[in-house]
């Protein structure tokens, strides 16, 4: 497996214990209690689009599924609204997985931003048809800071997958 | 195609839409029965154990921005407040010393009249850790929690009044969701002319007093405090200061929207109150005549206290 499709760089297999540790690393970022601040990125929404576009036969709904109900929990959301939201976000990164794989990743963060802004206009429109006020338009900046991430966060998490190069005049790839 | 492995050619498990489809059902399931239902607190409290430790990690960091901001907060600030605080203390004393006084007369005057007492109830300093991370309520966790003693449904003041009541409990936090939250009521009396009211969140950091009729007397700067006839909150807490009134004749109802009296939106030191001694029971209904219409009819009762 490669960086991207295009690339010639030949990855590890990805370890799963690497990829829950970073689901839970985005978990413990989640939690930090940021109050009403505008901006903050869903930071498990982003991890789960990334492992799921990834890794589409190794994670996916469940995975998306259980992480929201630990999110609804520690930010004391309504149960299952998060778990609502990752569930569809999750499903539309495996899809597109085939897809977005063949971009660069500026190209694949434009991909994946329409699927974050759509976990939270659903998370919107759950909540307020259930009678919650409407929070304002800055919990929609999120999104656009968690897709500009999405460019150091192809690096991070390739990190332990890369091998060192090795020249062979033999074999060239 | 992924990975190194093969994929599985037999082993598939379930289509991802059948899959996609299972987890949308169960997932607003889980919704309907918490947002309508309330079924969900005992899940929510097990679940919550598993996600405190990660929870007490991901708050150190506000604690300790907290802190700092405490530790660097500038002397000459400190030394203004501190004689400020003493100033009030010397006027408090005076009032505090016949507070006693006043209090022992008006026992002794209830006991001729043979009212109930006003009770004195037991209350727990706690501290307003940070606000909660949901953008759809206004809702703040407490450092204390179920060790504490605080249950679910106590009222909450500052100094100033009334700020919320406590919603949801665990072990060592609580959540107290402020007066301004959407969904949260409570039964107030205007103390000029003693109307009863019930006073609204209206979510944008105001509150509201609803159902009152549009010439009902009512004016700008009039003073709000809990009536009491809850049975959660203490009668007499200050609560809110009416801001305006907004009569219109096409309406039956004048809109009165209220400034919090209590810092609700501010981080500081509360009080949770403990709980009341029930209030004598209702009096029995009267003989209904069908009994199909009895929860209609308290219903429609409840809507006029």
């Amino acid at each position: 497996m490669q960086p991207t499709n295009r690339s010639s760089r030949i990855l590890l297999p990805v370890k799963m214990w690497f990829v829950y540790l970073t689901l839970f690393v985005a978990l413990f970022l989640n939690y930090i209690p940021t109050g009403h601040l505008p901006a903050v990125p869903d930071f498990v929404a982003l991890v789960l689009a990334f492992w799921c576009v990834r890794e589409p036969l190794k994670i996916g709904i469940g995975a998306g599924f259980v992480f929201g109900l630990l999110v609804d929990i520690g930010v004391g959301a309504a149960m299952g609204q998060h778990a609502f939201a990752y569930v569809l976000l999750t499903y539309a990164a495996n899809e597109l997985s085939r897809r977005v794989m063949w971009f660069t990743p500026v190209e694949q963060a434009l991909h994946v931003l329409p699927l974050l802004f759509m976990s939270q206009v659903l998370m919107v429109v759950v909540r307020l048809m259930a009678g919650a006020e409407f929070p304002g338009w800055w919990m929609f900046f999120g999104c656009f800071v968690a897709a500009l991430l999405w460019i150091p966060l192809h690096y991070v998490l390739l990190l332990p997958q890369y091998r060192p190069v090795e020249r062979d005049e033999n074999r060239p790839i | 195609m992924v990975g190194h492995s093969t994929p599985p050619f037999f082993k598939r498990g379930p289509a991802p839409l059948a899959k996609l489809v299972f987890f949308v059902i169960v997932s607003l399931g889980l919704l309907v029965s918490d947002l309508n239902l309330r079924y969900l607190d005992a899940f929510r409290q097990g679940l919550s154990v598993l996600a405190y430790p990660l929870q007490m990690a991901a708050a150190t960091p506000a604690d300790f921005v907290r802190n700092a901001s405490n530790y660097f907060a500038s002397l000459v600030r400190l030394q203004i407040e501190n004689k400020d605080l003493k100033a009030r203390q010397l006027q408090g004393a005076e009032r505090l010393l016949r507070l006693d006084q006043i209090e022992q007369e008006n026992r002794h005057l209830r006991a001729l009249l043979g009212a109930r007492e006003r009770q004195a109830v037991k209350s727990v300093v706690a501290e307003i850790m940070y606000t909660a991370k949901d953008p759809f309520s206004r809702t703040v966790i407490l450092d204390k929690g179920a060790q504490a003693g605080i249950e679910a449904g106590q009222a909450v003041v500052d100094d100033a009044g009334v700020i919320g009541q406590i919603t949801r409990v665990f072990p060592m936090q609580a959540e107290l969701t402020l007066l301004t939250d959407k969904d949260q009521a409570i039964p107030v009396m205007i103390v000029r002319s003693g109307l009863r009211a019930v006073l609204f969140g209206s979510g944008n950091g105001l509150m509201e007093l609803r159902y009152l009729a549009a010439n009902a007397d009512i004016q700008p700067g009039d003073k709000v405090v809990t009536s009491g006839l809850d049975g959660v909150f203490l009668a007499g807490l200050p609560v809110a200061t009416v801001a305006r009134v907004e009569r219109d004749q096409a309406q039956t109802f004048a809109r009165i929207p209220c400034l919090p009296a209590a810092g609700v939106e501010q981080f500081s030191h509360v009080l949770v109150l403990g709980q009341r001694e029930s209030l004598p029971p209702r009096p029995p209904e009267p003989e209904l005549i069908n009994k199909g219409k009895s929860g209609k009819g308290r219903k429609a009762r409840a809507g006029k206290e």
